[in-house]
């Protein structure tokens, strides 16, 4: 049609009195409507900024207190029990395991168990009295930096004010011991070696998840679901079918991370590469069973989208990516464990920068397990066999 | 399967009682019964909404009904739904292959779920049968309205299953294509297959064994063309001639006149008491200009008499 056939006939149309504004109006009742039907989209409109809220505001502390720490304690004299008690009221450090070797400490270190661990050697009160000034090892986890940092930081002049006020000795000009921190695992306290491999994870985590959360909502709004339904297949069959060709394109992003990670910003990979290929395919696979499940769980596309996102953000907050986990208030935590980064961020930690092996990662390998479990059976018995 | 005689089983394909179906309150199927033999080309008919692709949905085991029971080719529909749908080919009213896929790679999907070894050579067999060759790498996306539907009818016929559920197949298609794909039908039932399909067309009813009429959830009449004829004790005039619309317009809300329908050049007056009718229009037989035949109702008669009728009853 010629643009003056269009003017010509448009002629015959008058244009509407405030016909914009009636058009726009329109629009904007439907769009409400739509809104007010659609339940879990109008529920994520209170809830993203509400959570988002309450876990920046108590979840997060980047000063954090009462840090999980192992005492090997050599001499048992009431100058150690002293100075363990100063250390104690510092806030920073909670005594939860007691040691009687240092092959236990370490292991307990490396498996991310305590982050801290005081050593008081033996003959200490001797020394000091003889004026020796002896070391008291404090052995930090320093791949978060952050977590570790504050609390080596103040250790000294904390300990001696603390300990000063014990010994009713004053203010002494020098301290009778020496307080030797050890920083291990990230010596020079450099982010990127804790953040690199914590990227793994959560990028892993958010195109894993979004992979398969529109995978069944596609189908549906797609019209192939009635097809796919009429035809004998099962809901673990499409569930493996969905997953799978995913774990292989996760594997592929997963190995260009870490690549990327160890060539530009030189993480080392300290521990075994086979180990941590195998526990990150089972990491993807954990995070695709809960996207999977999502998708049997919401009405379409969008509702997928913001679903995950309800996911991930909690993930990125809770898990020890961001923010240490040890600092966290306990609900906060308990909340963190059932995230699979929060395992994952562990275990890809502890094997690049600690070299740790399978037996310092078995709880963590097991909660990823039950998770994937878990999302599985959950979306199994979700999917919708019918159209009813 | 219980005592059920086996000859009387081997020659049902389709046999259910009392079928029921609501949605959010509102009945959609209601106490619905029917048997199809095999072999037979069975056409369902009825208005839109009228509960055809529910009940199709509920054969295959997509629904689970609300009440009554049922058996498609000897299987319970309630409890055997995985068996039936190995041996059922159902075709949805809307496409619903994968629009991103081509044409034989929805085809060895399809052959590959129904778990056949030769996937590949099975589509192939398809697409020649089907004369999709020379379009097998176009995505289904892509094709025709005709074209679709000719796929769609290849998927649901590749894993050589022994009934066919076809709802509303030929809609939107041109009449050549109809005409095709109603020969395929037919060649299909030749070879022993059962064809349920769904139409609105009454041309493609007449090229059913047998025919059933839904309406508001509501089995209606069922038979052969001729006989859903019969049982409708409906009498019907053909008038041609002159302004037929005024004579229309005259007759129409008449006692005995139940309906007026132009056919045509022609137009059907017809009615269910036959002398109440006779007597209504004997003024204008003998007007000049009109030419007044007592004939058979046609298919479509009968419909829209049951669907007005059934309006009465359950609206």
């Amino acid at each position: 049609m010629s643009a003056t056939d269009a003017a010509s006939q448009n002629r015959g149309v008058p244009e509407p009195a405030f016909g914009f504004w009636r058009r726009s109006y329109a629009m904007l009742v439907k769009e409400f409507i739509q809104l007010r039907r659609d339940r879990v989209s109008f529920a994520m409109i209170v809830m993203i900024p509400v959570m988002q809220l309450l876990l920046f505001g108590y979840a997060i502390n980047t000063t954090p207190r009462h840090l999980p720490t192992a005492v090997l304690i050599q001499e048992d004299s009431d100058l150690a029990r002293s100075v363990l008690k100063a250390l104690e009221n510092t806030k920073y450090f909670r005594f939860t395991r007691e040691v009687h070797s240092v092959a236990e400490f370490d292991d307990l270190l490396q498996s991310g168990k305590v982050l801290f661990g005081v050593e008081i050697p033996r003959g200490f009160e001797r020394a000091v009295r003889r004026g020796d000034r002896p070391a008291l090892l404090v052995a930090a986890d320093a791949t978060d930096p952050v977590a570790a940092g504050s609390a080596l930081g103040t250790l000294g002049a904390v300990v001696q004010t603390a300990l000063a006020h014990d010994l009713h000795i004053g203010d002494p000009p020098a301290m009778p011991f020496e307080i030797r921190a050890h920083a291990r695992y990230n010596p020079a306290a450099e982010s990127r070696l804790n953040i690199v491999p914590g990227l793994v994870g959560t990028i892993l985590t958010m195109t894993m998840l979004i992979f398969t959360a529109l995978s069944v909502t596609r189908e549906i709004e797609r019209g192939t679901m009635e097809s796919l339904l009429s035809m004998p297949i099962r809901p673990v069959e499409v569930m493996f079918g969905k997953i799978i060709p995913y774990v292989i394109v996760g594997f592929i992003q997963a190995s260009l991370i870490v690549g990327i990670g160890t060539l530009l910003f030189g993480v080392p990979i300290l521990g075994s590469v086979a180990l941590l290929a195998a526990l990150t395919t089972l990491f993807i696979t954990t995070n695709l069973s809960i996207g999977y499940t999502f998708s049997t769980i919401v009405q379409n596309q969008l509702q997928a989208m913001q679903m995950s996102m309800m996911f991930f953000l909690p993930s990125i907050l809770l898990s020890g990516f961001m923010f240490p986990f040890a600092g966290m208030p306990v609900w906060a935590q308990y909340l963190g464990e059932a995230l699979p980064l929060t395992h994952y961020i562990r275990i890809v930690r502890a094997i690049m920068l600690k070299g740790a092996g399978p037996s310092n990662l078995q709880y963590d390998t097991i909660a990823l397990i039950v998770l994937m479990l878990v999302a599985m059976t959950i979306a199994v018995t979700r999917f919708r066999r019918t159209l009813d | 399967m219980s005592s059920v005689s086996t000859t009387s089983a081997a020659d049902i394909a389709i046999k259910v009682d009392g079928l029921s179906k609501s949605f959010g309150g509102r009945e959609v199927v209601h106490d619905l019964s029917m048997q199809v033999k095999r072999g037979s080309i069975y056409g369902f008919l009825g208005p839109n909404g009228s509960g055809k692709t529910t009940t199709i949905r509920m054969l295959c085991g997509l629904l689970t009904p609300d009440a009554g029971e049922g058996t498609c080719l000897g299987y319970d529909i309630r409890r055997d739904a995985d068996k039936i749908k190995r041996l059922v080919g159902y075709m949805t009213q809307r496409f619903s292959l994968y629009q991103d896929l081509s044409v034989r790679e929805n085809l060895e999907f399809v052959a590959r779920l129904y778990g056949m070894r030769d996937a590949r050579g099975a589509a192939r067999d398809m697409i020649r049968r089907i004369g999709l060759n020379g379009r097998e790498e176009q995505l289904a996306g892509e094709l025709s309205g005709g074209w679709k539907q000719r796929l769609a009818l290849g998927a649901c016929t590749l894993p050589n299953p022994q009934l066919l559920l076809l709802d509303e197949p030929t809609a939107g298609v041109d009449p050549k294509a109809r005409r095709d794909f109603w020969n395929e039908i037919h060649a299909l039932a030749a070879e022993g297959l059962t064809v349920l399909v769904s139409t609105h067309y009454m041309d493609e009813a007449e090229r059913c064994h047998e025919i059933a009429y839904i309406a508001y959830g509501h089995l209606l009449a069922h038979g052969t063309v001729d006989e859903v004829i019969a049982k409708s004790a409906l009498s019907t005039y053909t008038v041609s001639g002159d302004d037929l619309n005024g004579l229309a317009a005259e007759l129409a809300g008449k006692p005995g006149v139940d309906m007026v329908a132009p056919f045509g050049t022609s137009l059907h007056v017809s009615g269910r008491d036959k002398s109440a009718l006779e007597t209504t229009i004997a003024p204008y037989r003998d007007k000049r200009g009109w030419r007044w035949e007592d004939s058979e109702p046609s298919l479509e008669d009968v419909f829209i008499d049951l669907m007005n009728r059934s309006k009465d009853n359950f609206q």
